[in-house]
C-alpha cells in the first residue's frame, strides 16, 4: 500500500473502533456488572441494575451510543518505535476522532475554552487529547480509546500529602472523594488511584489505572492490599448505583504508583462510571488489527 | 400501579408524592442545563420556552439531523444536576416549573426552592440514554441552537419517561442529603479499619 492509502486505511479502523466502544462496554465491565446485579439485596439497586442491563441491550440492538455523553476522546499509546506510521499517528486519531463523531454519532463535546464555542467535531486544541509511551524496538502500537465523560470526570481530584499523613492520608482522601462528587458519578465506579510524587504524576497515573482490567490486582503486595481495602470499604458506605444506597459501590479499586520524593505523596484519584467506555486495540506493522478489550468485535 | 405525571402538572399531582417514590411522564419534556440556567438567572434573558407547569431535564442529548430537517433522538441520559444548584431555587421562582429531572442530587437550595415553590426534583438513572431516547415520541422544536448540540433546548413530547425517582418533594425533604450524611456517619470507622493496616511508613 502507498503510505497514503495505508493512512486512510488506519484512520477508518480506528473510527470505527472509537464509535464502537460508545456502544458496547468492554468484556469485563460488562461481566463485573451481571455478577454485582447477582450479589446485589437493595431493592432499588436492583431495579436500577436491571434498568442499566435493558439500556446496554437496547444500545447493541439499535445500535447507538449507550449514554449521550461520549466524553472528550482521550488516546493512550503505547507506541512501538519501529511502527510505520508513528509519525502520522497524531494526524490520524484526529481524523479517527471527526470519523466516530459522524459514524456514532457521537455528542458534539469539544468546547474551546476561552473561545467558549463548541468545534463541532470533538477535535480542538490539544483534542482529542494524546498520551505516548514508547515501546522500544516494537514495530506495533497499542492504544487505549477512552470517553471522558463529564460526570465521571467531575470527582476527579489530586494533591500533595505529607509523609506524616501516610498511606492513611491516601485512604482518607479517596473516600472524600466517593462521599461527595463520587456519588454523583454513576457508581458503581471503577476508582483509579495514583500514588506518586506530585499532584500531576499521580494524576495521570490515576487515570492508566483505570484503563486496566476491572479485575485487575496490583503486583505489589502492599498496593493490593490497599486496593482490597479500599473497594472494601467503599461498598461499606453503602453509597450503590446511582448513589441511591445499595451494596455495591465500586467495580473495583486500581492502584498505579511510582516512586516518590522523601518529601511527598502525591495521590490522586479518577473515577470511571459503570458506563466505563474504554477499549484496547493493538495495530501490527502490516496494519493487521486484535481488538483486545471487546470479544465477537466486527468493525 | 405505575404513578403517572402529565404535563402541565399541577401542584395537587405532586403534593402526596415523597422522596424515594417512583414516577414515570408523559407530555412535553425541554432539555435545559448550565448555559440556560446561566442566561437566565445571572443575564435575566427570558428563556425562549414556556416553563408554567412544565417539567426539565438536566440533559445534553445526541440529536441526529435528518435530511428533510427534522430531528431525530438518538441517546438522552441525564446530566449532573449538582451543576445547576448555583441557579435552580431562582430558576424555579421564575418559571413556575414543576418538574426537574436530572442525575444525582441536588442540594439545600434546590430543596428549599422545591419547598417555596411547589417543585420536585427527579432522577432518571444515569448512563441509560438509550432507554430515555425510545420513551421520546418526537422532538417538536429546538431553541437557543446557538449552545450548540449538548446545550439546545430540545422540545420533547415524552410517553412513559422513567422511572423516574424522586429526590427532593415538595415538602423539602432530600434522599440524597439524608443519604449523604449516612455515607459520612459510616466513613469514619471505615477509614479507622484501612488505617490500622495501612501503616506501611515505619
Amino acid at each position: 500500500m502507498e503510505k497514503e492509502a495505508e493512512v486512510q486505511s488506519l484512520t477508518d479502523i480506528l473510527a470505527k473502533f472509537t464509535a464502537y466502544i460508545g456502544k458496547r462496554l468492554p468484556t469485563d465491565v460488562k461481566d463485573k456488572q451481571a455478577e454485582l446485579r447477582a450479589k446485589e439485596t437493595n431493592p432499588m439497586a436492583i431495579e436500577i441494575f436491571d434498568v442499566m442491563a435493558e439500556n446496554q441491550d437496547a444500545a447493541d440492538k439499535l445500535d447507538r451510543p449507550s449514554c449521550q455523553d461520549t466524553g472528550v476522546i482521550q488516546y493512550f499509546i503505547q507506541a512501538g518505535s519501529s511502527f510505520p506510521l508513528l509519525g502520522e499517528l497524531e494526524s490520524i486519531l484526529e481524523g479517527a476522532t471527526i470519523g466516530a463523531t459522524k459514524i456514532g454519532p457521537l455528542r458534539h463535546n469539544a468546547v474551546e475554552a476561552f473561545v467558549e464555542k463548541n468545534t463541532g467535531t470533538n477535535t480542538g486544541s490539544k483534542i482529542p487529547w494524546l498520551d505516548w509511551e514508547i515501546l522500544p524496538g516494537k514495530d506495533h502500537v497499542i492504544i487505549d480509546v477512552y470517553m471522558a465523560g463529564g460526570g465521571c470526570t467531575l470527582p476527579g481530584a489530586s494533591t500533595v500529602l505529607m509523609p506524616g499523613q501516610g498511606y492513611e492520608g491516601v485512604a482518607e482522601f479517596v473516600l472524600d472523594v466517593m462521599t461527595s462528587r463520587g456519588l454523583n458519578a454513576c457508581p458503581p465506579l471503577l476508582v483509579g488511584v495514583g500514588v506518586s510524587t506530585s499532584a500531576e504524576t499521580a494524576a495521570r497515573l490515576s487515570k492508566k489505572a483505570i484503563l486496566k482490567p476491572v479485575t485487575a490486582r496490583n503486583t505489589n503486595e502492599q498496593a493490593a492490599l490497599l486496593e482490597e481495602l479500599l473497594a472494601e470499604g467503599i461498598n461499606d458506605l453503602g453509597i450503590g448505583p446511582q448513589g441511591l444506597t445499595g451494596d455495591n459501590t465500586v467495580m473495583g479499586v486500581n492502584i498505579e504508583w511510582s516512586a516518590r520524593h522523601p518529601s511527598t505523596i502525591g495521590v490522586a484519584v479518577s473515577t470511571g462510571c459503570w458506563a466505563h467506555r474504554r477499549g484496547q486495540i493493538k495495530i501490527n506493522a502490516d496494519l493487521s488489527y486484535e481488538i483486545i478489550s471487546h470479544q465477537d468485535v466486527k468493525l | 400501579m405505575k404513578k403517572v405525571l402529565k404535563t402541565p402538572i399541577s401542584i395537587e399531582d405532586l403534593e402526596e408524592l415523597k422522596a424515594g417514590d417512583i414516577v414515570y411522564l408523559d407530555g412535553t419534556l425541554i432539555t435545559c442545563r448550565d448555559v440556560a440556567h446561566r442566561r437566565l438567572i445571572e443575564y435575566g434573558q427570558e428563556l425562549p420556552v414556556d416553563l408554567v407547569g412544565g417539567a426539565i431535564f438536566h440533559a445534553g442529548p445526541i440529536v441526529r439531523e435528518k435530511d428533510d430537517g427534522s430531528y431525530e433522538m438518538v441517546s438522552i441520559g441525564p446530566t449532573t444536576s449538582m451543576r445547576m444548584e448555583k441557579f435552580e431555587r431562582e430558576f424555579i421562582k421564575k418559571t413556575g416549573v414543576r418538574l426537574i429531572i436530572g442525575k444525582g442530587g441536588m442540594g439545600p437550595e434546590t430543596a428549599a426552592g422545591c419547598a417555596e415553590n411547589k417543585a420536585v426534583h427527579a432522577v432518571f438513572p444515569g448512563g441509560c440514554a438509550v432507554v430515555a431516547a425510545t420513551k421520546v415520541e418526537a422532538i417538536e422544536g429546538a431553541e437557543w441552537k446557538d449552545l450548540g448540540m449538548p446545550e439546545t433546548l430540545w422540545i420533547n413530547r415524552v410517553k412513559g419517561f422513567g422511572p423516574l425517582i424522586i429526590s427532593i418533594d415538595t415538602h423539602g425533604n432530600n434522599l440524597f442529603e439524608t443519604n449523604k450524611k449516612t455515607y459520612n456517619e459510616r466513613k469514619s470507622s471505615v477509614l479507622e479499619r484501612i488505617s490500622e493496616q495501612v501503616k506501611f511508613i515505619k
